[in-house]
């Protein structure tokens, strides 16, 4: 980063700052406080929806998992575009009909209001840590960048996010967002291009290296239950997860249930339908192909580059320095392997392709033993450092390969994206608080602008909260998963309360409150005791709870299930 | 058990009764668009596991 990247840096953050702050410093009433302008158009719906789920990690860490795992979590999408449709068909003419502020006021006129406060504070906790998740990824970029504390990054960056989303409102969330998005898909086609063009091989060899590397395995039919990421896992974990996210998320519900028609809701949903498989194969073929590129380009041994001087630092031993030699030589003979291969295959000398090949893959067993050595040693001596080393490989080859004006404005564009996605997150955390609690429990009759401040109040608050969650939480996955799995283990339970409300009429809040809990305990015992796909809970949870709701309705009478109601 | 009650003047209602067309130029039904959205989703899934099986 120079002064350039800095004046782009800064200015693109200011002119988000006051951006939203023109736009939000008047609000006409809750309604447009919580769900923005009446007219927005699907496109703005479409956009905005995107921008929601694509936060800063998905851009900086999706690109990691395709450089360690390749292209296998591409099929955690396989369920969405199912999902999405059955949200426009079912979930949205609903919500649009009842006119509700939040997906959990449906609850409440379907079942009862405990029904409505349990799918609330579900939401409330597994988006608080989520929120909280989030808060990591921006810290990550700015830490790396400008050789901050990661602990001082996260506070810094936090503190701005926070003022940002108690001044603007979800107008100023679908307002930016649009703008945001095309700023990051531009950075980000730019960044592909240019290692594109970097690459010191054709792209069909650079297709070969990956494959050889087994980093363009993205479909897999296997039945392993150990296994994360299949198709099967996919399809049914993947369908109910996204089922759960866009259909009963609040963050999510409130992009759209504000949109000017049913229509455009559902346009919006359904561009995201589209949109969201190819967009996540190419930001993972972007890491495959930074995977390729530092097999032929020397790579550092600790992308990390701000834990790795820390470490190096106070490493009397003079063990990394040791290892880095050891990996340097490593890395040189795996490139001459590849070579080797590449000249073998293209003069149709098979055998000497497969010995080559052999060997390539030996040296890279070799590199990933001693990168592994190398985290080990860092861990052991500093074990508050973050040493998931790949979330770091895209912004580490946007630093030392990109140039500069296009780093500061990549940073940029993380940074908003981090904030906008935030941003929606923490306004409906907000809104749910202040109108499934706070309105409903305590102060049932005020004015608009007390609602709004109150709303105001809260966001502040569960921005604290994240706060805290992202300075505490000793992140041990790559953080796309991370966020993942905080979702999959509490959204099945809260979509099967949905699915029960929309499709099985008979069944009553008491029924369903009580098996919400069973199932919810459930998972989580699960999810300590056992050690299967993340994936399938999104499957788990809503099985157990509606088949608990159908075993107590069915004890209590099913008769009984309008006395509910209360 | 009662079942969910309309709000009186919901603001989208006037709005959505119009909302049987989709507006597209050659999709006139949603469940057409709904067909064309799971069509582009199996073409996706086929195309990647033509990449997984070219380059395994």
């Amino acid at each position: 980063m120079n002064g350039l990247d800095l004046v782009v840096l800064l200015g693109s953050l200011l002119s988000i700052a006051v951006y939203a702050t023109w736009h939000t410093r008047r609000h006409r009433d809750l309604s447009h406080y919580l769900k923005g302008d009446e007219n927005v158009g699907w496109l703005t719906i479409g956009i905005s929806v995107a921008a929601t789920q694509a936060s800063a990690v998905t851009f900086i860490s999706t690109p990691g998992q395709g450089y360690a795992s390749g292209l296998d979590f591409v099929q955690n999408y396989f369920g969405m575009p199912l999902a999405l449709v059955l949200i426009a068909a079912v979930f949205l003419p609903i919500y649009r009909r009842l006119n509700v502020y939040t997906a959990y006021e449906y609850l409440g006129q379907r079942f009862d209001a405990k029904t409505r406060l349990l799918g609330a504070a579900l939401f409330l906790v597994q988006r608080g840590l989520g929120a909280g998740l989030t808060i990591y990824a921006p810290a990550i970029i700015l830490s790396t960048v400008l050789g901050w504390r990661l602990d001082l990054t996260i506070i810094l960056s936090g503190m701005v996010v926070i003022i940002y989303t108690v001044a603007g409102g979800s107008r100023a969330v679908h307002l930016t967002q649009k703008y945001q998005m095309s700023i990051i898909f531009g950075g980000m086609a730019t960044a592909f291009v240019i290692l594109l063009l970097k690459l010191p091989a054709h792209f069909g060899d650079a297709l070969t290296i990956a494959g050889g590397f087994h980093k363009l395995n993205a479909v897999s039919f296997s039945l392993d239950p150990d296994r994360r990421y299949t198709f099967w896992t996919g399809v049914l974990g993947g369908f109910f997860l996204a089922l759960s996210y866009f259909g009963t998320d609040q963050s999510q519900v409130q992009r759209y249930i504000g949109g000017s028609s049913l229509r455009a809701g559902r346009l919006g949903l359904l561009f995201n339908a589209v949109l969201k498989i190819p967009m996540q194969f190419l930001i993972l073929l972007l890491g495959v192909m930074l995977f390729v590129f530092y097999q032929l380009d020397q790579p550092p041994l600790f992308f990390n580059q701000a834990a790795w001087t820390q470490a190096a630092r106070h490493d009397a031993s003079g063990k990394l320095q040791a290892l880095e030699q050891d990996f340097n030589a490593t890395c040189a003979r795996k490139e001459d392997s590849i070579r080797q291969w590449l000249d073998a295959k293209h003069s149709g000398d098979h055998e000497a392709e497969a010995a080559a090949r052999a060997q390539a893959q030996a040296a890279l067993d070799r590199s990933d033993a001693l990168r592994a050595q190398a985290k080990d040693f860092m861990d052991k001596n500093d074990p508050g450092v973050k040493s998931n080393d790949a979330d770091y490989v895209f912004v580490r080859f946007i630093l030392d390969h990109l140039p500069h004006g296009l780093i500061g404005l990549l940073m940029a564009a993380f940074f908003a994206a981090a904030l906008q996605s935030k941003s929606a997150e923490l306004s409906a955390l907000g809104s749910t608080t202040t109108v499934d609690f706070y309105r409903h429990l305590l102060k049932r009759e005020a004015s608009d602008a007390h609602y709004v401040a109150a709303s105001k109040w809260f966001t502040l608050l569960w921005g604290l909260v994240a706060l805290a969650f992202a300075l505490f939480a000793n992140l041990t996955e790559n953080l796309i998963q991370a966020v993942n799995i905080v979702g999959s283990v509490f959204y099945g339970v809260v979509l099967a309360m949905f699915l029960v409300a929309f499709f099985l009429k008979r069944i009553g809040g008491t029924a369903v409150f009580w098996s919400a809990l069973a199932a919810q305990t459930l998972v989580l015992v699960m999810y300590h005791y056992l050690n299967i796909s993340y994936l399938w809970y999104n499957f788990i949870g809503p099985a157990a709870c509606i088949l608990f709701s159908l075993i107590i309705q069915t004890a209590i009478g099913w008769n009984r299930q309008g006395a509910d109601r209360g | 058990m009662n079942p969910p009650q309309a709000d009186p003047s919901p603001v989208g209602v006037a709005s959505d009764a119009k909302d049987g067309a989709t507006g597209l130029p050659w999709v006139h039904t949603w469940n057409g668009v709904y067909a064309i959205v799971i069509s582009s989703f199996v073409l996706w899934v086929l195309l990647l596991l033509a990449l997984t099986l070219g380059y395994s």
